[in-house]
């Protein structure tokens, strides 16, 4: 993994006034990304609108797909043409991706994509915060493969963890996914974006060696095969087919146990790399509050309340969110009584959350269908209860 | 030493553009994409471009495989998609000449939202569209470009949908360059082949092949042979045809040629004019 400086182009360096979503084209610019491929969708379309206008003065392209199945696949050639790539999304147009996520894992395509969570399912609310689809980025395209997927809390971190999911994608050659949610996208806060030579970037793990020695889907030592750019004079082959070293398809299940538990193992194995979870005050405690994105930020305030009544409450915030903390939660549920997990959703992470608890201590969840963050009163009275 | 020996090993002038190690490929005895590709390979030889600054895109089925046998950066994407797929590959990469391969169902069904867009915006690459009027890979189905009357897997009592005329279309969309040819006229193929290739701006080159396994069996129709002997008798060549009098009827004739070859921006140099135009130096240029 070869670590730059930012190209300062890129960098808007000072002190913004910016929403969530801005701030991701920000970090996008700022981490090197310089194709944009997109389809209008609420509540993500400003970070597109932020990219469009900004790229003419950095050099680059930002161009409007047909939809969002174009999208995603225009930033899979374009990465293959050697560029950093990123794009936005919702709900619906998630969905729409959805096959061509599974070809960037196939093919070991590094892209970034943000979905602005909005209230599922259909059309749904597409102007009202939702957490619905965490289960959907797990598991959302056919067959089994593993994704990284981060969630920001405010728009200062929509800016830290898009420089760093372009980073993880390029270092382990995975789509990486930025789970924010309405509430976070449309948040106006102020966002500090440092000079370009303290925000460190990762470049393409580029293949050195001779031209007739390149066999695409050789892992390195590390598991992550290296990579070259169409043009370059490999005259290589990559294809969604279950393939082998040299990227030619080959169908039987040999080569199938091969591809894929490669395509699994390369981020599982590095999960402790990969992994951001911030914790506060769960020594000792007796429940620990398990959340991320905006409802991290609402469950802070349950928090408080619950502390000023005697509880003795900790904090566990899934920075990363896939791949899951299961070892810290496993650890976790050896010494506390209960997890609460609130998120606006009917409990996709809460049932994670339980899995990985295994029967030793409940897992409670706080379900809301979205529309609206939870009343912080439900999320106490779960705590207060879980805690008995 | 006998002069067998002394014989050098018999060798094709487009062997160096195939993956010889992926031969044999999957294609049936009679398919018409093995030619199509043979005089892709010609006029890759002919054109004089650095095939190191080539690119091919397929999609899925019978001609979504080309991308796997030809001998150049090469990229097997999903079902519909290698126009978007290239559309990002063209501009991540603006020197590289962009090459769509794939079939009628791959473009003009599944994938047909991404041609009119591609053409829309002139996105400088060759789509080349072998029809064999069905989808084959899955067992012989109706698709877009199937004739009315013509008997499918899923129009077992003939087909009463109304097909697209390719060319039609991409005339319609804006496309700077359309040919339609059968794959019987090789040396003609190519040559638009080549054509499209010293070109800048969305080419389509739409190459009637035949599908013997399937196609020709249910209409009774005969075999690669027979269906030669028909493209020989029943297609016209008219340069410049009006696209909207050359639609294809169950068993008439075909009418071939280069219809359209215009020239206008493409998505890159309308970008960058207009960009330059509207922002003065502030501007950074791409890709010129």
């Amino acid at each position: 993994m070869k670590k730059v400086k930012a190209d300062p182009k890129g960098v808007l360096t000072g002190a913004h006034y910016l929403d969530g979503d801005f701030a991701i084209a920000e970090g996008a610019l700022a981490a090197g990304c310089r194709f944009f491929a997109g389809y209008p969708i609420t509540p993500s379309t400003e970070t597109a609108e932020r990219f469009a206008e900004r790229i003419p003065f950095v050099g680059g392209v930002f161009i409007q797909m047909e939809d969002e199945i174009a999208s995603i696949t225009a930033l899979i050639g374009a990465a293959w043409g050697g560029q950093k790539t990123m794009t936005v999304t919702s709900g619906p147009g998630f969905s729409l991706m959805m096959e061509n996520i599974g070809l960037a894992c196939m093919m070991e395509t590094p892209l970034v994509i943000a979905n602005v969570q909005r209230g599922g399912p259909s059309t749904g609310l597409p102007t009202l915060v939702g957490q619905g689809d965490m289960m959907q980025v797990r598991w959302g395209s056919h067959g089994d493969y593993q994704v990284i997927a981060l969630s920001p809390d405010s728009p200062q971190e929509c800016f830290d963890l898009t420089v760093r999911a372009f980073n993880l994608s390029e270092t382990y050659r995975v789509p990486v996914f930025i789970m924010t949610d309405e509430c976070v996208g449309h948040m106006h806060e102020k966002v500090v974006i440092p000079p370009a030579d303290q925000i460190e970037v990762v470049e393409r793990k580029w293949y050195q060696g001779p031209v007739d020695k390149y066999r695409p889907y050789q892992p390195d030592k590390d598991g992550i095969p290296f990579m070259v750019k169409a043009g370059d004079g490999y005259k290589f082959h990559t294809t969604g087919l279950t393939h082998d070293e040299r990227g030619y398809p080959v169908i039987n299940a040999e080569c199938q146990d091969w591809c894929v538990r490669r395509l699994s193992n390369k981020i599982l194995d590095n999960a402790d790399k990969i992994i951001d979870i911030q914790e506060e005050q769960t020594d000792g405690a007796d429940v620990v509050v398990i959340s991320y994105g905006i409802t991290s930020r609402v469950a802070y305030r349950a928090v408080q309340l619950a502390r000023q009544a005697g509880v003795k409450v900790g904090t566990l915030r899934l920075v990363t969110v896939w791949p899951f903390p299961e070892k810290r939660i496993r650890e976790l549920a050896g010494k506390v009584k209960a997890f609460v997990v609130p998120e606006l959703n009917l409990g996709q992470v809460a049932k994670e959350v339980e899995r990985i608890a295994a029967g030793r201590v409940p897992t409670v969840p706080v379900t809301h269908c979205g529309g609206w963050v939870h009343d912080p009163d439900d999320i106490l009275k779960a705590i207060k209860e879980a805690a008995r | 030493m006998s002069r067998e020996a002394e014989r050098p090993a018999p060798t094709n002038p487009i062997d160096e553009f195939l993956r010889k190690d992926r031969i044999p490929h999957i294609w049936c005895s009679g398919c018409g994409i093995g030619v199509v590709v043979s005089s892709f390979a010609d006029a890759l030889r002919k054109s004089n471009l650095d095939l190191n600054k080539v690119a091919i895109v397929s999609g899925i089925g019978c001609t979504g495989r080309v991308a796997g046998y030809v001998k150049l950066d090469s990229f097997h994407s999903t079902h519909g998609r290698p126009i978007p797929f290239a559309t990002g590959l063209k501009l991540a990469n603006p020197d590289l000449k962009v090459v769509v391969f794939s079939g009628d169902g791959d473009i003009f069904g599944i994938g047909g939202n991404h041609f009119i867009h591609a053409a829309r915006r002139n996105m400088d690459m060759v789509v080349i569209c072998v029809n064999n009027f069905n989808y084959a890979m899955t067992g012989g189905q109706v698709a877009a470009t199937t004739p009315l009357d013509a008997n499918l897997s899923t129009a077992p009592f003939g087909n009463f949908e109304h097909p697209f005329s390719l060319p039609y279309l991409a005339d319609a969309c804006g496309a700077s360059y359309v040919a339609r040819w059968t794959c019987l006229h090789i040396r003609r193929v190519t040559q638009s082949m080549q054509e499209a290739l010293s070109r800048k701006g969305f080419s389509l080159i739409e190459v009637i092949a035949p599908c013997v396994t399937l196609y020709a069996r249910r209409n009774r129709l005969g075999d690669g042979l027979n269906l030669l002997k028909y493209y020989y008798d029943n297609s016209v060549i008219q340069h410049g045809a009006d696209t909207r009098t050359i639609d294809i009827s169950y068993q008439s004739k075909m009418v071939c040629g280069k219809f359209i070859d215009r020239e206008k921006p493409t998505f890159l140099q309308s970008m960058n004019t207009h960009l330059k135009k509207s922002l003065g130096d502030k501007y950074v240029p791409y890709g010129e």
